[in-house]
């Protein structure tokens, strides 16, 4: 028993306003099948509804992909977020804290980041953006 | 009835099946004596024995094979009920192992019908078995050191209430991440379950903090305060007030005081729904 | 489109955010509030969200806003009922309500309301000042 054993991905279409609240419903469900404790669950679903807002908003629409994971000992949670949009010019700068007013400027990746277990991104100008989160059950 | 179906391999066992349960029990009778019943044993050997059956007539040949998929669900059960009743590991697995015991006697009956090829696949299915009751037994083993951490942790952690609308935490001995954290859920569960809405983390009792205790204790109090309550900390010993500053971690606002008395008086004075500060807050 | 339903209990408008809020009807939801605190002449707004299970940045922002417009109108805002993995998750996020005051529960906010208000009547009942308070 070696290696984590993935289960049938689960595609969300970002398209509209309804369909961060569908993203946030079906990541909910998904991270209590995975048996995330409450916190951890809305910790996780709180950095999806982040990251489906800015798929919608930034990236100009994309899909959630969820996937049930596991490895010898726990279950987790992991959602990939792609969109063809833009991209980020400046990672660095979007990695950066620029909440704590909450005023709405900036992304809110690092807030996202702190939030989940496993958080990786991969973006270019014109490339569009990709973004993975993973939790696990304890 | 109709035919079942057999394989090499599953009359091979078959034909000699009453040898080779015989040699079997014996070998894990002796080994398990007194840990389980001579019964109990026996019926056990013969479920797996039906079942490693079945599963080679299906044409199974490693354990990993769908045909033996009843066989794992078997010594997966088993093993797991054996950790759970304590068994040692050894006793666990001898327990499978044993029946090599079984193959070993008909080999050395010298009976010249047996195919030496099939009796090495079967010992090294039994060898495969052995192994696959082992890690069972060890995950089942590391659950249940898991829930009793757990259920250590939940008795660790009482939240008390001291007084109509004042709850308490006193934490004693020395504090991990893992713990405060649990701490914090508790607490401010507490407070909402009691309508309470003044909480004190009394930490006379303990000798140190680290870096993320003091965050995880900060982020606490931030949390009552935007639900609604307002949350002192004390019993801070001098040492881990130096700690604090040396470690430049911001106590800001958060209200503190020498020890548990003081706290609970000054909850009482703020009183109900006039608390001193609103809860505008933001945290670095 | 859904939106969230606003009650009046005497000076006080007080909002159940029961369901997952889209972005949209969040939005309609602060429009909606500044005409009724306007055609009221509301002093109090109490929003309970111990039906939320996230509050997000776009949430938070919402009741922030909530709370400045509100208090541009002078009405005072109270936010209650957040649950404890949400605050949790607020602090984690360095999400700030921005000065809004919250309660436990919807009892609690209104009695915070009160306080306020219970000021404003002293006043106008006795201008003198020779009752005591």
């Amino acid at each position: 028993m070696s290696g984590p054993q993935v289960g049938e991905p689960e595609a969300v279409p970002i398209a509209v306003d309804a369909d961060v609240v569908r993203v946030r419903q079906a990541v909910r469900a998904l991270a209590q099948t995975a048996r995330l404790s409450l916190v951890d669950q809305t910790k996780f679903v709180t950095a999806a509804s982040e990251l489906a807002r800015n798929t919608l908003v930034y990236g100009g629409g994309g899909e959630a992909v969820l996937t049930l994971v596991s490895d010898a000992r726990r279950t987790g949670v992991r959602v990939r977020f792609s969109d063809d949009g833009p991209g980020i010019a400046d990672l660095d700068l979007a990695m950066t804290d620029g909440y704590t007013s909450g005023n709405g400027l900036g992304l809110g990746l690092s807030g996202a980041r702190r939030l989940v277990e496993t958080f990786t991104i991969d973006t270019a100008p014109g490339a569009g953006t990709r973004i993975e989160i993973t939790s696990w059950s304890r | 009835m109709a035919q079942e179906p057999v394989t090499p391999l599953s009359s091979l066992l078959q034909d000699r099946r009453e040898r080779i349960a015989a040699a079997w029990l014996e070998t894990a009778a002796g080994e398990l004596r007194g840990r389980i019943t001579r019964s109990e044993l026996e019926r056990e050997q013969t479920d797996v024995l039906d079942t490693l059956v079945a599963g080679l007539a299906a044409g199974g040949l490693a354990l990993t094979d769908p045909a033996f998929e009843g066989l794992r669900g078997l010594l997966g059960s088993v093993s797991t009920t054996r950790a759970r009743q304590g068994f040692s590991p050894r006793e666990t697995a001898i327990s499978v192992f044993a029946l090599k015991e079984g193959l070993y006697a008909i080999l050395s009956d010298g009976d010249a019908t047996l195919a030496p090829a099939d009796l090495l696949t079967l010992l090294r299915l039994v060898d495969d078995l052995g192994l696959f009751t082992f890690e069972t037994f060890a995950s089942a083993r590391e659950s249940i050191i898991a829930e009793q951490a757990e259920q250590l942790l939940e008795l660790s952690t009482p939240v008390v209430k001291l007084w109509e609308g004042v709850v308490a935490v006193p934490l004693v001995g020395t504090l991990d991440s893992a713990r405060t954290q649990v701490v914090m859920e508790k607490l401010l569960q507490t407070l909402v379950d009691t309508g309470s809405e003044h909480a004190i983390i009394d930490i006379t009792g303990v000798p140190a903090v680290d870096t993320q205790v003091a965050q995880h204790l900060l982020k606490t109090v931030v949390a009552a305060r935007l639900m609604g309550a307002e949350c002192t900390i004390s019993g801070i010993r001098p040492q881990i007030a130096q700690t604090i500053v040396a470690l430049g971690i911001e106590f800001g606002d958060i209200r503190t005081k020498a020890t548990l008395a003081d706290a609970l008086v000054a909850a009482l004075r703020t009183g109900k729904g006039r608390r001193a500060e609103t809860s505008a807050l933001t945290v670095a | 489109m859904e939106s969230v339903p606003i009650l009046k209990i005497g000076t006080t408008l007080l909002v159940s955010i029961q369901v997952d809020l889209q972005d949209h009807t969040a939005l309609q939801l602060q429009e909606d509030l500044a005409d009724r605190i306007t055609s009221t002449g509301a002093r109090g707004v109490l929003i309970d969200i111990s039906g939320l299970e996230i509050v997000d940045s776009f949430i938070g922002r919402m009741l922030a806003s909530i709370a400045s417009i509100s208090r541009v109108l002078d009405a005072t805002t109270v936010v209650v009922g957040m649950r404890p993995a949400v605050a949790i998750t607020m602090v984690e996020l360095g999400l700030s309500l921005g000065g809004v005051r919250t309660a436990l529960d919807v009892e609690k906010g209104l009695r915070l309301l009160d306080v306020g208000e219970d000021d404003a009547e002293h006043l106008l009942l006795d201008p003198d000042g020779t009752e005591a308070e």
